[in-house]
C-alpha cells in the first residue's frame, strides 16, 4: 500500500513537528527567570503596591542590563492582593504553581503576609518581605524558615522609638496612643518589653478607633498621669486625629510615631502640627544623597517620567526596600546556582557582602535572622508641606 | 479638667448622632420606613462638600447649599427606587435595599473619590477657644447648637404648620390623608430628601473635625440608629437628647475607665435602657386605635 504510506509519515511528521513547536514554547519562555510580587495594586494602599514594584523594576533593569541571573533575564509577576489574606494566598499559589517563580515578594498588610508565610515554607519558595513590619513574618517559627526580609520589624523599631524618646526628649513616663487593631496590640507588646528592658515606667496605654473623631479623652487620661512622650501607632488617617487633638487641647508634647503617617497625606490632615510628629522610616530620598541613591533616583525619573519632586517617591521605604530586596534576592540566586528553594534559602545565608542603596549590607542573613535591616538603619522623620525629611539628630 | 473636656466633647459628638438620628425620625414618622443608608448620605454631604468648596474653590455658601441640594435628591432617588416599590406591596425588602444602597453609594464615591482620606480644613476648627480650662475648637460648639435649632424648628414644624400636620397624617391613615387632598407620595418622598439632607448636614459639619473618605460614616450610620431607638424614634426632641446622651456617655466612659470599654459600656447602656424603656426616652408607645 505505497499510497497510504506517503500519507501516514507525513501524518507522523506532523505531529513531530506540533510536538516539538509545543515543548519549545515552554521552552522559550523557561528562558527568563520569573520572581513574582504579590501586593496591593488597587484599594487604600494601592500607592504602596506602586512603589514596591518600581524599586523592584529598577532593580530588575540594573541586574538584567549585567546580563540577568543564571544567564537568563529577570521577569517581574505582579499579582494585586487588594489587602485580603485570601486573595493574596491564592496569588501566591498561582504564582509558584503556574508561572513557576523562583522567589516571591510581599507588600504592605501584615495579615495578608503573615497568610502567604506557611504556604511559602510548605512549598519552599523564597519569601522576601519588602514592607509588612509585623514580627511574626520573618520570626515564624518554621523549623525550615523560608521567609526573608529587608524592612522594619515592629519589635526592632518599638525599641527604636524607645531608644529615641529617651535620648532626645529624655523621656522618663512616656504614654502609648495606639489603634485598636493587630498591629497596635503587636506595638504595644513590643513598647512594653522594650520600655521595661530600658526600666523606663510608663504612664497609660491608651487605644482608640478608626473613626474616632475625638481622641481627647484618651489624651487627657495620658496627659493627667504625667505622660512626658507619647508613642502613636496608626495609619496616616487616626494619626492626624490624634495631632488634631492634641492642638484642641494644647498640649505640646513630643510624639515618637511607627511609619503609619508615611502612608498618606499627613501634612493635609493633621495641618501644621503635624510636623512635631517624628516618625520612623527606613530610608528617604530628601537631603544629600548617596551616589547610589542619586543614580536610583535619576534611574526612577528617567524611567517614570510622572516623578517629578520627592514628593512624588513618598514614602521612599517601599523603593528603596524592593530595590535592596530583589538584588540580594538574585544574588542568592546566583550563588545557590540554581532556583531550588532550599539551595536558595542556603544562599541566602552565605551572601557576603552587598553595597546597597539604604546601606552596605555585611552578612545580611543567617540562620538566626532573616531581617536584613535592624534597628540602627531606622532614620527618624517628619513631614513638612507634603515631603517626608529626615532629621538630622 | 478632665470631666469638662469629655462633656464638651460628648456633646458635639453626640449631637453629630442626633443630627442623623433625626434623619431616621422624620421618614419614620411620616412613611413608617427608614433610610439605612443615613451613614453613607453623611458621607455624601461631606464628600460633595469637600469636593465643592476645596476641590473647585466655589464659596463656602454655595458649596454646603450645593451639596445639601444633592444630598436631598440623593434622598428622593432612595425612596423611589429603593423603599416605595416595596413598601407598596407591603413588603420590607426596603430594609435591605437601603442597605444595598448604602454600599453601592460608599464603593462608588471610593471610585470616583478615591479610597485615601482627604482634609477639610475650615477657619472653625483651627484656633481653639479656652472653656473652663480646656480647649475647644468654635465648631465644637456650633454643632450642638445647630442640633438643637433643628430639632426646635422639626418640632414645631410637625406640631404647628399645616404642611407638618399633613404630613403626619400620612402615616396614620393614608387613604384617609388622600381623600384630604394630602399629596401622600409627595408628602413621603420629602420627608426622605429632608433626612437625607440632615445626614448631609451632619457630615459637613464633622468632616473638619475628622477627614473626609468614602467610608467615614458607616459606624456614624449605625451608632444613629441606635441613638434614634433610644430615643423614641417618634420624637424629635427625645432623638437629640438621647444623641447627646449617646456622646456623652462614650467620652465620659473613655475618661474615667478607659477606651478599652468605651464601646462594651455605650451598646450596654443603649441595651438596658431599651429594657427599662421599651419605647425609648421620650417615645410614645404605639397604640392602635379601632
Amino acid at each position: 500500500m505505497p499510497v497510504s504510506t506517503l500519507p501516514q509519515l507525513t501524518r507522523r511528521l506532523l505531529l513531530a513537528a506540533a510536538a516539538a513547536t509545543a515543548l519549545a514554547a515552554p521552552a522559550m519562555a523557561q528562558d527568563t527567570l520569573k520572581l513574582g510580587l504579590v501586593a496591593a495594586m488597587s484599594g487604600q494602599s494601592a500607592k504602596s503596591g506602586e512603589a514596591i514594584v518600581r524599586g523592584l523594576s529598577i532593580a530588575i533593569d540594573e541586574i538584567n542590563a549585567k546580563g540577568g541571573v543564571l544567564g537568563k533575564k529577570v521577569e517581574l509577576v505582579v499579582r494585586d492582593d487588594e489587602s485580603n489574606p485570601a486573595k493574596g494566598v491564592v496569588a501566591a499559589r498561582e504564582l509558584v504553581q503556574r508561572e513557576k517563580v523562583a522567589g516571591l515578594f510581599g507588600g504592605l498588610d501584615t495579615p495578608v503576609s503573615m497568610a502567604i508565610v506557611p504556604f511559602a515554607n510548605q512549598s519552599k519558595v523564597p519569601f522576601m518581605g519588602v514592607w509588612a513590619a509585623g514580627t511574626g513574618i520573618t520570626r515564624n517559627g518554621a523549623a525550615e524558615n523560608y521567609v526573608f526580609r529587608v524592612s522594619a520589624v515592629d519589635v526592632l523599631v518599638d525599641k527604636a522609638l524607645v531608644a529615641y524618646a529617651i535620648k532626645k526628649y529624655g523621656a522618663k513616663k512616656p504614654g502609648m496612643i495606639l489603634i485598636n487593631n493587630p498591629w497596635g496590640e503587636s506595638n504595644e507588646v513590643g513598647l512594653k518589653a522594650a520600655l521595661e528592658e530600658a526600666k523606663v515606667p510608663f504612664a497609660g496605654i491608651e487605644k482608640f478607633q478608626d473613626a474616632d473623631v475625638d481622641v481627647v479623652p484618651q489624651l487627657t487620661r495620658l496627659k493627667e498621669a504625667g505622660a512626658d512622650v507619647l508613642f502613636m501607632v496608626a495609619n496616616v488617617a487616626p494619626s492626624s486625629q490624634v495631632v488634631k487633638s492634641l492642638d484642641r487641647m494644647g498640649w505640646d508634647v513630643p510624639i515618637v510615631s511607627h511609619w503609619g503617617p508615611a502612608g498618606g497625606r499627613f501634612s493635609e490632615l493633621a495641618g501644621p502640627s503635624g510636623a512635631k510628629v517624628h516618625f520612623i522610616q527606613t530610608f528617604s530620598f530628601a537631603g544629600t544623597l548617596s551616589p547610589k541613591a542619586e543614580e536610583v533616583l535619576a534611574a526612577l525619573k528617567k524611567k517614570y517620567p510622572e516623578i517629578k519632586t520627592l514628593a512624588d517617591v513618598t514614602p521612599a521605604v517601599g523603593i528603596a526596600n524592593a530595590y535592596d530586596a530583589m538584588h540580594l534576592m538574585s544574588l542568592a540566586i546566583a550563588k545557590a546556582g540554581s532556583t531550588e528553594g532550599p539551595k536558595v534559602r542556603e544562599a541566602f545565608y552565605a551572601i557576603d557582602k552587598y553595597d546597597g542603596l539604604i546601606k552596605s549590607y555585611t552578612k545580611p542573613f543567617s540562620a538566626e535572622n532573616h531581617d536584613a535591616l535592624g534597628s540602627d538603619d531606622y532614620i527618624f522623620t517628619y513631614f513638612k508641606d507634603g515631603q517626608i525629611l529626615p532629621l538630622t539628630n | 479638667m478632665l470631666l469638662i473636656s469629655a462633656i464638651v466633647t460628648g456633646l458635639a459628638v453626640g449631637s453629630m448622632y442626633g443630627l442623623i438620628a433625626l434623619g431616621f425620625h422624620v421618614t419614620y414618622v411620616v412613611s413608617n420606613t427608614v433610610n439605612f443608608s443615613q451613614g453613607s448620605s453623611m458621607m455624601l454631604g461631606a464628600v460633595l462638600g469637600y469636593t465643592f468648596a476645596i476641590k473647585l474653590g466655589w464659596p463656602m455658601p454655595l458649596a454646603v447649599a450645593a451639596s445639601l441640594l444633592c444630598c436631598a435628591v440623593f434622598g428622593l432617588i432612595v425612596e423611589r427606587a429603593l423603599v416605595r416599590p416595596f413598601a407598596e406591596r407591603g413588603s420590607n425588602g426596603w430594609l435591605m435595599a437601603t442597605v444595598a444602597g448604602g454600599i453601592v453609594l460608599d464603593n462608588v464615591v471610593l471610585f470616583t473619590f478615591g479610597k485615601e482620606p482627604r482634609g477639610f480644613p475650615s477657619f472653625l476648627a483651627q484656633k481653639p477657644i479656652e472653656l473652663f480650662g480646656t480647649g475647644v475648637f468654635p465648631l465644637q460648639l456650633i454643632i450642638p447648637v445647630v442640633g438643637l435649632l433643628i430639632t426646635l424648628a422639626l418640632q414645631l414644624a410637625f406640631q404647628r404648620t399645616r404642611l407638618g400636620k399633613a404630613l403626619l397624617a400620612v402615616v396614620q391613615n393614608k387613604d384617609a390623608a388622600r381623600l384630604m387632598g394630602i399629596n401622600v407620595q409627595w408628602a413621603i418622598a420629602l420627608s426622605f430628601a429632608l433626612s437625607t439632607a440632615l445626614a448631609g448636614l451632619a457630615g459637613m459639619l464633622i468632616a473638619p473635625l475628622f477627614s473626609v473618605h468614602s467610608d467615614m460614616g458607616t459606624l456614624f450610620g449605625i451608632k444613629a440608629f441606635a441613638v434614634a431607638i433610644l430615643g423614641g424614634i417618634t420624637s424629635a426632641s427625645g432623638v437629640m437628647l438621647a444623641g447627646l446622651l449617646y456622646g456623652l456617655i462614650e467620652a465620659l466612659v473613655t475618661a474615667f475607665a478607659g477606651s478599652t470599654y468605651t464601646q462594651i459600656a455605650a451598646f450596654a447602656v443603649v441595651i438596658l435602657a431599651l429594657a427599662v424603656m421599651p419605647n425609648g426616652l421620650l417615645g410614645r408607645a404605639a397604640t392602635k386605635k379601632v
